[in-house]
């Protein structure tokens, strides 16, 4: 038996009071996919990062190939055979593929020998792994999918035997990240190792050998993955027994409470955003809107809400609402009964150096009931505060800390309990969960789901194909500032709906 | 806690980084060749010995206070108002054309309109660079800069072509009439039977700076407009989601910064020199800056480094006046109070921080 690619024995790494990651032992076999699963601030980015020689370990040490080995910064891990996909990619847009290869791996001071070197490496690579990409092709002309791959290859040429994806999947389709599984398997197939880090537990289900579980900084199991199931998966990294499934009753959609048509939205560059998207909410019903990020959903989330001016016209139960001007404003749409949990809590939805029971007003700051004449009431505001973080389970329970110390799922619950308990006709809710954990997506789930069972309308915009599936009634995609379909959620599946995300068009519905 | 208690922060820091400022002036002083410690008992007599020093020290406070806040205000919406000293001018012509306009009665209803005359012409001249900045994104530190070179020429356009007396040499107003000036601290403490210096400048606007102190303090902390304030102040993004207008809050915060800076004239025109002159405002709309920076935006914080300025400026005077050392050497220590409590603020934060969370370790350990 070989020794390990990697083993890690006693890592522990804090910041300031907060212990990232506590006396941490890995071993990731050679020609593996290990998978890395926590919650969000679980530790599994630090851990990587202290691997790619970003920060560096209070204790511990790391043995790559059984050989110790000191990792200051990522030119040594890059010596050590490591590479790193991140989750952001970092690539110069307007380069060629080939140009961003080279780009910092360049041999001497006359940039023709590397390029026309890494030509020839790269079409070996492409044959070797299946990893076709176009050497010429401009960065910022390639879809996301080809850039992940232009990301791999990168750290190919710079002789990775080991390759780290952080949240690989984020902004793919489930058609490019089945495609991108593929790859992995191949590169494991030739003797790569690969360490996926994602929170997705059906991810882990389908492409890993063995995962590792990350709680609180904590390594708390390592298991075979065929000898696991996500249900275990799930209570290992909450540290509880969680629901996975939504559980939900049939809806019972009752009159339209808002009417879209022919939405269009032409941004600053003069980029057409939305192209005519028309749809109608019912009163109980959740309506889903899947897609890849960046389709157009954010725009419709801002029209709707008022944050962004459009082309158009939209009814709410019955009574025009104004797309553009001064009346089309969030102020004006949640006096009109929308509510509206943004898709960005920390730049939109809070105020993250304002106190929680600051925040606990923000957008309603009008409301009599926090005023008192001139001054606002903020006796009665903390006292409302108070009460939200007690039905939400809000941790830590105190009104007067600032939302940025409070972790992703509870600034989450605070917005959620904001535009929820004022009982909206229509909410509008973008990526729910987005860098929540586990037990309080299974909560706000609940929220959202008894909000429609109270006869409300529900616009769920999320890029979780998983969240869409099990959350809304009825399903609409969008692709390309357009809706291409729409289906219930009860008769249809994920490759149905991966198909529209990519823009395949939509012939059987007419 | 993953933080320094808020004392250490609002307190501790800010002394520090003062002591560090006087020490190394002092390095200064002993450098060209005098006595450091003497130099600050001159200060502090000077500055703090006397009722007539400290009736220096807080006229000049009081000046501080209006620009301090006015600072303040705009950095609340985090816009860099930098146009304080234009601000004041104008509201100096404002000041002075009210007192002029007319044969006031007495001082309090003189007081009352050239406070609103003072605030008009600050606003006023505040609002164009506002405009420009809210609907046109031109950037506001550098118009409200360029609007105080301005400012400046309006100022000895009026005086030299308009408000000169006939047959005056002198670039200044006539003197104001007898029913504008304002009582001095002397005569209001006279009323208590307390005595103060009868030739300090200090006068009741002092007591409306302290007021205006309070004021924004309630505005910013206590009502809805100082909420949408804050909160523009701290993201337009989330503004824009709450349907908070950016264009109406950096109009609305510009114009009472604008507007508290004008103010100020009724201490310095009105209550002072009691006549307008040129360059009237001597620099305070800058020093406001500081106020500001070393208040850390509150009001309170304000008012007390306000006083701490007025000691500097009154003190540094005195110095000037009575020791060899030069009248620059105090711009000089002025520079580096500015230096240390403003701009090298977390030099002095940082490692207070660290020892901060060392302790809670060792506690929790």
């Amino acid at each position: 038996m070989s020794a390990p690619a990697i083993e890690l024995k006693g890592i522990s790494k804090s910041f300031g009071p907060v212990q990232a990651n506590k006396d941490i032992s890995l071993s990731v076999a050679r020609g593996a996919i290990h998978g890395i699963i926590g919650e969000n601030g679980a530790g599994k980015s630090t851990l990587m990062s202290i691997l790619y020689g970003f920060y560096k370990a209070d204790a511990g040490e790391i043995f790559i190939g059984g050989q110790k080995t000191e990792i200051p910064d990522s030119q040594a891990a890059i010596a050590a055979g490591i590479g790193m996909v991140f989750q952001h990619f970092k690539l110069v847009e307007n380069f060629t593929v080939l140009e961003n290869v080279v780009l910092g791996a360049e041999d001497g001071w006359k940039l023709g020998p590397s390029l026309r070197k890494a030509r020839q490496e790269l079409t070996a690579l492409a044959k070797e792994y299946e990893l076709n990409v176009d050497p010429d092709a401009v960065i910022e002309e390639i879809g996301v999918g080809m850039q992940q791959r232009v990301e791999i290859l990168k750290a190919l040429y710079r002789k990775a035997d080991i390759l780290i994806l952080d949240e690989p999947t984020g902004v793919l389709t489930p058609t490019e990240a089945d495609q991108l599984f593929r790859i992995l398997r191949r590169l494991r197939d030739e003797g790569k190792t690969i360490i996926l880090i994602t929170h997705k537990l059906r991810e882990i289900m389908d492409a890993t050998d063995t995962v590792s579980v990350m709680r609180r900084g904590k390594m708390t199991a390592t298991v075979k993955t065929a000898e696991t199931n996500p249900e275990q998966l799930a209570e290992l990294m909450v540290g509880r027994k969680v629901l996975l499934q939504v559980e939900k009753t049939p809806a019972k959609p009752g009159d339209v409470v808002l009417s879209a048509s022919n939405l269009r939205v032409v941004d600053d560059a003069g980029v057409e955003r939305l192209r005519g998207v028309s749809l109608d909410i019912r009163a109980g019903e959740i309506l889903g809107i899947a897609g890849v990020a960046g389709n157009g959903q954010s725009e419709l989330l801002e029209v709707l809400g008022g944050m962004q001016a459009a082309e158009g016209s939209l009814t709410l139960n019955g009574t025009d609402l104004e797309l553009v001007g001064p009346q089309a404003n969030g102020r004006a749409r949640r006096a009109r009964g929308i509510g509206h949990v943004p898709e960005d809590r920390q730049r939109e939805g809070l105020i993250m150096d304002f106190h929680a029971w600051e925040n606990n007003a923000f957008g309603y700051h009008d409301d009599p009931a926090f005023n008192t004449g001139l001054l606002m009431n903020n006796r009665a505001l903390r006292k409302d505060t108070e009460k939200k973080i007690a039905e939400y389970d809000i941790r830590p329970a105190n009104a007067w800390l600032t939302a940025k110390n409070f972790s992703g799922g509870n600034q989450q619950k605070i917005v959620v309990a904001r535009e929820i308990e004022r009982s909206p006709d229509l909410l509008l809710i973008g990526q729910p969960t987005r860098g929540v954990d586990i037990g309080a997506i299974e909560f706000i789930h609940k929220q959202i789901v008894a909000l429609r069972d109270a006869g409300k309308a529900v616009l769920l915009v999320s890029v979780e194909l998983d969240e869409i599936l099990g959350l809304a009634d009825r399903i609409a995609v969008m692709f390309d500032g357009r809706i291409m379909g729409e289906r219930d959620a009860g008769a249809t599946d994920e490759r149905e709906l991966g198909l529209l995300m990519a823009g395949v068009t939509d012939e059987g519905d007419n | 806690m993953d933080k320094m208690p808020n004392w250490a922060d609002v307190v501790l820091v800010p002394l520090i980084s003062l002591f560090l400022a006087f020490a190394l002036s002092g390095l200064v002083i002993l450098a060209i060749g005098e006595n450091p410690l003497e130099a600050l008992q001159m200060m502090v007599t000077g500055a703090l010995g006397s009722t007539y020093g400290w009736g220096y020290t807080l006229y000049y406070a009081t000046n501080f206070m209006f620009t301090g806040l006015a600072v303040a205000v705009a950095f609340h919406a985090r816009l860099f108002n930098i146009g304080g000293e234009g601000q004041a001018t104008l509201g100096g012509l404002g000041v002075a054309l009210v007192c002029l306009s007319f044969e006031w009665p007495h001082w309090t209803l003189a007081l009352i309109a050239a406070m609103a005359g003072g605030a008009l012409f600050g606003a006023a001249w505040a609002a164009i660079p506002a405009w420009l900045q809210a609907k046109r994104g031109s950037h506001i530190v550098i118009t409200t800069i360029m609007f105080n070179f301005i400012a400046a020429a309006v100022l000895n356009y009026m005086l030299v072509n308009v408000l000169r007396p006939d047959g005056a040499m002198d670039p200044a107003t006539a003197r104001f009439p007898e029913g504008t000036n304002l009582p001095t601290l002397h005569d209001m403490l006279a009323v208590f039977g307390i005595p103060f210096s009868k030739a300090a400048p200090v006068n009741i606007s002092f007591l409306i700076a302290l007021l205006a102190c309070f004021l924004v303090w309630l505005l910013i902390w206590r009502t809805r407009l100082g909420y949408e304030i804050r909160a523009f102040g701290h993201s337009e993004s989330a503004a824009r989601y709450a349907g908070i207008s950016g264009v109406r809050i950096t109009m609305i915060a510009m114009l009472i910064s604008g507007g508290l800076a004008g103010l100020m004239a009724i201490n310095n025109v009105m209550g002072e020199a009691e006549r307008l002159v040129l360059n009237s405002v001597e620099g305070a709309g800058f020093i406001g800056i500081a106020v500001a920076l070393m208040g850390r935006s509150h009001p309170f914080g304000v008012a007390l480094a306000a006083i701490l300025f007025g000691f500097l400026y009154q003190g540094g005077a005195e110095l000037a006046l009575f020791t060899s050392i030069p009248r620059e050497l105090i711009v000089v220590i002025q520079a580096l109070v500015i230096l240390f409590t403003g701009a090298l603020d977390n030099m002095v934060r940082m490692p207070i921080e660290r020892i901060f969370l060392a302790l809670n370790r060792r506690k929790e350990g």
